[in-house]
């Protein structure tokens, strides 16, 4: 009877070691995430799934929107979501191809949209140049993720004359 | 045999020597009840969505693609089914509209859009079919919901308002000229105008 006793209770402390251990293991599992160290864009651990913020609906502007720098492709400023752009159709050239601007009014795509790599040119918008939403974005009411501290190329120019009429 | 099936015509071709005229009439009109109801509810029966998505045809390629889209799901929850758009609501269209699907029943049968690789050889096809019909009629199924005398310009985007405003205000236009493929993908646009 006292013999079955104690190796009951070695039995259990055993149990509850092997426990510990494992709730051990597992904490320590939890705090060294490779890669947990880096900021990213996540705002969460690696191996946690966060809600994701709420949609926001694309901007609809009057007009077209400011280029930044001289080489960017300009901003999409409507919804442009609902677009097929695939190898059947691409239903953003229905309004700005060469053959459809007279009608919708809308900006024709640039000349070297049309030139092949080469820089020659094609009858038809170059197959490099198809996917529009490559380059061309809609813009939508979200605060940014990270701080920009982009400065337009006039104000460094303005910047750096001032400075020598000082 | 002969018989009977002589007796039954006689009966046939002058019933009133047999029975009485209430009788008749008031069979008459039950009978007429029964087979005009039931010609309705089994015609009812085929105009909804859960018909249409029984045959994979529908089920598995432009099912699959209207609930993406905003006529499938949306901030207000109010949605088309497959009938709303591509079945006319007033009665005697809508059996005329019934009368041409029987072509449909034979491409069931005979397997012509039976797998995704046939479906998509017959979608300009299939899609060119719609865009006429909705071309004739002044896209009647557009406007049973979207009414263009109710339309607010101001608070549609600057690009709708210009549209809307000009070339569909002066019925030079209807809506599928413009909005194809706003609630199945295109099909290669190759050639259609506006494209």
């Amino acid at each position: 009877m006292k013999t079955s006793k104690k190796s009951f209770a070695k039995i259990t402390a055993l149990l509850m070691l092997t426990g510990t251990a494992f709730i051990a293991v597992g904490a320590v599992a939890e705090k060294t995430i490779r890669g947990d160290h880096f900021a990213t864009l996540r705002h969460a651990p690696l191996n946690t799934e966060p809600t994701p913020p709420p949609l926001t609906n694309e901007k609809e502007h009057h007009g077209s929107l400011a280029r930044n720098y001289p080489a960017q492709a300009p901003i999409i400023p409507h919804q442009a979501h609902k677009y097929q752009i695939n190898r059947k159709v691409n239903q953003c050239l229905s309004c700005h191809d060469r053959s459809r601007v007279h009608e919708s009014k809308a900006p024709m795509i640039a000349i070297s949209h049309y030139l092949t790599r080469n820089n020659h040119f094609l009858a038809q918008v170059s197959p490099r140049r198809y996917f529009c939403t490559q380059c061309h974005v809609s813009q939508e009411s979200s605060t940014p993720l990270v701080k920009n501290t982009f400065v337009d190329v006039d104000k460094l120019v303005e910047a750096s004359a001032n400075k020598k009429q000082h | 045999m002969i018989e009977i099936l002589k007796k039954a015509w006689r009966i046939l071709c002058k019933p009133s020597v047999h029975y009485s005229l209430g009788f008749l009439t008031v069979g008459g009109f039950v009978a007429g009840i029964i087979f005009w109801g039931g010609f309705n509810t089994a015609l009812e029966a085929t105009n909804t969505e859960k018909f249409c998505i029984s045959c994979h045809e529908m089920r598995d390629n432009v099912y699959q693609e209207l609930k993406t889209t905003i006529h499938f799901t949306n901030r207000s929850g109010v949605r088309a089914t497959c009938p709303d758009c591509h079945v006319p609501h007033k009665w005697t269209n809508k059996i005329a509209r019934k009368m041409q699907a029987s072509k449909e029943v034979w491409g069931k049968i005979f397997g012509t859009i039976n797998t995704r690789e046939k479906f998509e050889a017959h979608r300009r096809e299939l899609a060119e079919h719609e865009w006429a019909r909705l071309k004739a009629n002044d896209s009647l199924e557009c406007r049973n919901c979207h009414n263009f005398n109710y339309m607010d310009f101001t608070r549609q985007s600057p690009r709708a308002a210009r549209a809307h405003s000009t070339a569909l205000a002066s019925g030079e236009k209807t809506c599928i000229d413009c909005h194809k493929g706003i609630a199945h993908h295109l099909p290669d646009m190759k050639g259609v105008k506006g494209f």
